[in-house]
């Protein structure tokens, strides 16, 4: 057999998703399509201010308590907080409290409908305290409302000496950009399904991307060892971030009450309250300095970028590093400053989000970027192109980039493939007499892949495979399947490895007594780390097979695989290979300083609107939508392309639809009524375009991609409402009454 | 709430005649999965806006949360368990297999129904009409591209690979 890695009989090719048919059928099993015999339905009492003390739970009237299984903080086992980051969210109100919708007391019967009239009896007599709703009052310290200063992180990143720049500069330009709060929306709530007990320990089935995160944060929970708590994932609805670190939370809720009630109890958000509680986009805040020569160089980038965290720390550190590292983009600038921090508000604690802090610090980047070539009076394409970040430059961090990049050849292509420079014209020309006003625009940008800086170092991820005794290799790995497609791309990259058939791939559960720890599945990370882990675990177990005589090293086929799979077990019993994450050589992450290698690789794209505002309704419609990227080299063509598609239409929400109204710290409108995402009669045609260079580290040569697309369409769409009505907006999400203030605003 | 407020509602699911016991403003939704334990039919927001839970009654399209068991005494109901002929799989589902309309899988059951249901009454539909046909039934993995495609493809038998 020649080499499988020329071949490629699997890699690159659409091959269906490996658990298609039990989704088209309804075959496929969701948290809550499990029930267990003499189950329990949980519900959960939250706060209904935004700051204050508990000072008493008055129970209400005609419910038969004593039939309920109640679960105060005071019955915790172990440790009352979400084992995470920092620990300071606890998974039910002792006393004090800091936001709406924050859990104090868990219920439990087996009437489903009976518990939720329990759970609406309840009221809490408290003490109010002032809270703390906006970026800009907790920045002023309007009142403390956590720590010292209500600074949960923040970042310094520091190149050459931008204070240098600013007398010399021929232009300085300033700016300011806002996003708001977005919710993922993932069509199947949140849920959990627990069996918790002194002697078996704790149980929990349910709707997750993070098993080993549950699992961490059991463990504290009730103080056991590891082995007493076990983790599985069901198949899940949808998760883009809204299921990294929520489900802990849940997990706990619903375990806390097996524990005390000795029966199963299941926890089913119903819409409202997944909305309403549970994590969100951060809104954020970025102001830009800038100073540029007359022709076009940047000289100098002063970025300050603020996140609004929520509550609690949570994930909020993390987010902004991705948001920081980002700010300053696929950009060549000598000069740069980046000072970044997430603050404390007393909304529910924000979190992760596809692109999870990039999307907000890109957006307010690129509409900069426009507003400096408009006062150059360059295009803004002609403005990118003189700064565009070459093969062995240095982005903001310092890192110099290793591989080819070729923006300018992304940008003709997605200019050619959109009809970009005919149309500028065109609209032009067209928006003179015309009631209607068409525009195009587009957004340049990077996508890091991969945990930010020495963060896969740490996290060590171990993936498994092992031969079945049905002659299959099955593949361990705690990296779950909500949608993107993980069980299949695992499956065609340990097959282009082996050789042998795609359908001799099997892809286990995620389930923690029975799969490693290859890491939480977020950041763009399963494909490019977890999926080379994959193929290397998959490559250890030929060689054993090899090794031990019941393999010829090559010119087998697939059936000589599973003979020898098979003959190995039977002398030797159980075969497995678990490979370990190792970095690649010269990564070098300077964690004090934020400086140096902050991904192992970068995707780079150009996306570019097309729409058409009527000022009349004040409606901005998107028309027509190209996404030209590289990502390395593509798995599976159909399912990459459906990530692209999936993160532009969310991105075109986020842009135009979603807007979440806050009213004292809590979401307003947490209903599918009045939070509006796009339906199939809003969006345009998506037409996606790969660039391949593949990238030596990953599997078969791929980068990642999930959350790529989740950065451009806001600033491509803003760009080409610029173009159609020449009125520049720093803000989103754009729904009509704002576009209305923006446009009457400038006719005034 | 008590037992004896129950009704009984004969109604044919699936080709098969059932009696529900429910109380008359049951969600026909929770009847079909807690009573039937046909779970393939989905909830995503219980107010009738994301379409997870469609189902064909008497073959129109309906969300089965907003519609009591009362409502189907007599009915014909059939949901995602009663596509599928045997093991052989609708045309519609077999394009959203080879062609991506599936993601997360969560709205793909209702989906699959609204589809069906689009080409029912429309054999070969503009890309308006499905645009139009699918409106009611909310995605937010795909973008709703490649369940286009799925749906474009499942009119173009002979492309449909079974």
């Amino acid at each position: 057999m020649s080499s499988p890695k020329t071949e490629r009989r699997f890699v690159g090719k659409s091959v269906p998703r490996k658990e298609g048919r039990d989704k088209v059928t309804g075959a496929a099993r969701y948290v809550d399509d499990i029930r267990f015999p003499e189950m329990l339905y949980g519900a959960t009492v939250r706060t209904t201010s935004p700051r204050g003390r508990i000072k008493e739970i008055i129970f209400g009237e005609n419910v038969p308590w004593d039939e309920f299984t109640i679960v105060t903080a005071k019955d915790i086992p172990g440790e009352n907080y979400v084992a995470l980051i920092l620990n300071d969210q606890p998974y039910l109100v002792e006393e004090f409290f800091n936001h709406t919708e924050e859990p104090v007391l868990l219920l439990a019967h087996e009437d489903k409908f009976l518990v939720e009239k329990a759970r609406r009896s309840i009221r809490f007599e408290i003490e109010e305290f002032s809270p703390v709703f906006t970026i800009e009052d907790s920045v002023n310290k309007r009142e403390i409302i956590w720590g010292e200063d209500n600074v949960f992180k923040s970042f310094l990143v520091d190149k050459g000496n931008v204070d240098e720049v600013w007398e010399s500069a021929d232009v300085i330009v300033e700016g300011e950009y806002l996003t708001g709060a977005q919710e993922q929306l993932y069509i199947e709530n949140n849920g959990m399904i627990a069996i918790a007990n002194h002697e078996d320990g704790v149980t929990v089935w349910g709707s997750m991307q993070c098993p080993y995160y549950v699992h961490k944060a059991l463990i504290k929970l009730f103080n056991l060892p590891e082995e007493k708590v076990r983790v599985v994932q069901t198949e899940t609805g949808g998760g883009f971030g809204g299921k990294e670190e929520y489900p802990s939370m849940i997990a706990g809720h619903a375990a806390l009450l097996s524990w005390k009630s000795g029966r199963p109890v299941k926890i089913i958000y119903d819409r409202a309250e997944d909305m309403a509680a549970t994590t969100k986009r951060h809104p954020s805040h970025t102001r830009h300095r800038t100073a540029v020569s007359r022709d076009g160089k940047l000289l100098g980038m002063e970025i300050d970028f603020t996140v609004d965290g929520g509550a609690y720390a949570t994930l909020s550190a993390v987010v902004l590093s991705r948001g920081t590292i980002h700010a300053a983009g696929p950009y060549l600038c000598p000069n740069v400053r980046i000072r970044s921090r997430a603050v404390a508000t007393n909304a529910p604690p924000h979190g992760a989000f596809r692109g999870f802090g990039a999307p907000q610090s890109i957006f307010g980047l690129e509409r900069h970027m426009d507003k400096i070539a408009k006062t150059l009076g360059l295009s803004p394409e002609e403005f990118r192109r003189r700064n565009f970040i070459q093969e062995g430059q240095t982005t903001a961090t310092q890192q110099v980039i290793h591989e080819k990049v070729d923006l300018s050849g992304l940008m003709d292509r997605a200019f050619e493939l959109s009809g970009y420079n005919e149309k500028r014209e065109k609209f032009a020309e067209q928006n003179k007499s015309s009631r209607l006003k068409k525009g195009i625009g587009f957004a340049s940008f990077m996508h890091g892949a991969g945990f930010t800086g020495s963060g896969e170092k740490y996290l060590e991820s171990v993936v498994g495979a092992e031969a079945t005794e049905q002659g299959n290799v099955r593949i361990l790995a705690a990296s779950t399947e909500i949608g993107q497609g993980t069980n299949t791309i695992f499956g065609q990259i340990a097959s282009e490895a082996l050789g042998i058939d795609y359908n001799l791939i099997e892809v286990a559960k995620p389930d923690t007594s029975n799969v490693p720890n290859s890491g939480p599945t977020v950041a763009s990370r399963t494909c490019m780390i977890v999926g080379k882990l994959v193929e290397s675990a998959a490559l250890g177990l030929k060689q054993t097979l090899v090794g031990s005589g019941f393999l010829k090293d090559s010119g087998y086929t697939s059936e000589d695989f599973s003979n020898a799979c098979r003959a190995y077990i039977e002398k030797h019993g159980a075969l497995k290979s678990f490979s370990k994450y190792q970095q690649p050589e010269g990564i070098n992450w300077d964690d004090e300083h934020y400086r140096g290698d902050a991904y192992g690789a970068y995707a780079w794209a150009v996306y570019v609107a097309e729409v058409t505002v009527d000022p009349t309704v004040y409606e901005a419609h998107v028309d027509d939508f190209v996404a030209v990227q590289e990502v390395g080299r593509v798995i599976n063509p159909v399912l990459a392309t459906g990530q692209i598609e999936g993160g532009v239409a969310q991105g075109i929400g986020y842009t135009l639809y979603e807007n979440v109204v806050w009213r004292d710290g809590r979401m307003a409108n947490n209903q599918m009524t009045n939070y509006i995402i796009p339906t199939s009669a809003d969006i345009p045609p998506i037409r996606v375009f790969f660039a391949e260079n593949p990238y030596a580290y990953g599997p078969a040569g791929a980068k990642g991609i999930g959350e790529l697309p989740m950065d451009g369409a806001a600033p491509a769409i803003l760009s080409a409402i610029e173009n159609a009505t020449g009125v520049s907006i720093n803000h989103i999400p754009l729904v009509p009454e704002s576009l209305m203030e923006e446009l009457e605003t400038e006719t005034i | 709430m008590s037992e004896v407020n129950k009704v009984e509602i004969t109604c044919a699911v699936n080709g098969e005649e059932r009696v529900l016991h429910a109380y008359p403003m049951a969600r026909l939704l929770d009847a079909l999965r807690e009573e039937l334990r046909l779970t393939g039919t989905k909830e995503g927001c219980g107010e009738g806006e994301c379409g997870a839970c469609s189902v064909l009654i008497n073959g129109e399209i309906v969300n089965s949360c907003l519609v009591p068991v009362a409502q189907v005494a007599g009915a014909e109901i059939k949901t995602i368990e009663g596509i599928a002929n045997d093991q052989k799989l609708h045309a519609v589902q077999e394009a959203f297999i080879q062609h991506g309309g599936a993601q997360c899988g969560i709205c793909t059951p209702g989906m699959v129904i609204a589809a069906i249901n689009l080409l029912e009454k429309t054999e070969k539909p503009t890309e308006a009409e499905i645009r139009d046909g699918l409106a009611g039934n909310l995605c937010r993995c795909t973008g709703y591209m490649k369940i286009f495609e799925a749906v474009v493809r499942a009119c173009q038998e002979e492309d449909v690979k079974v």
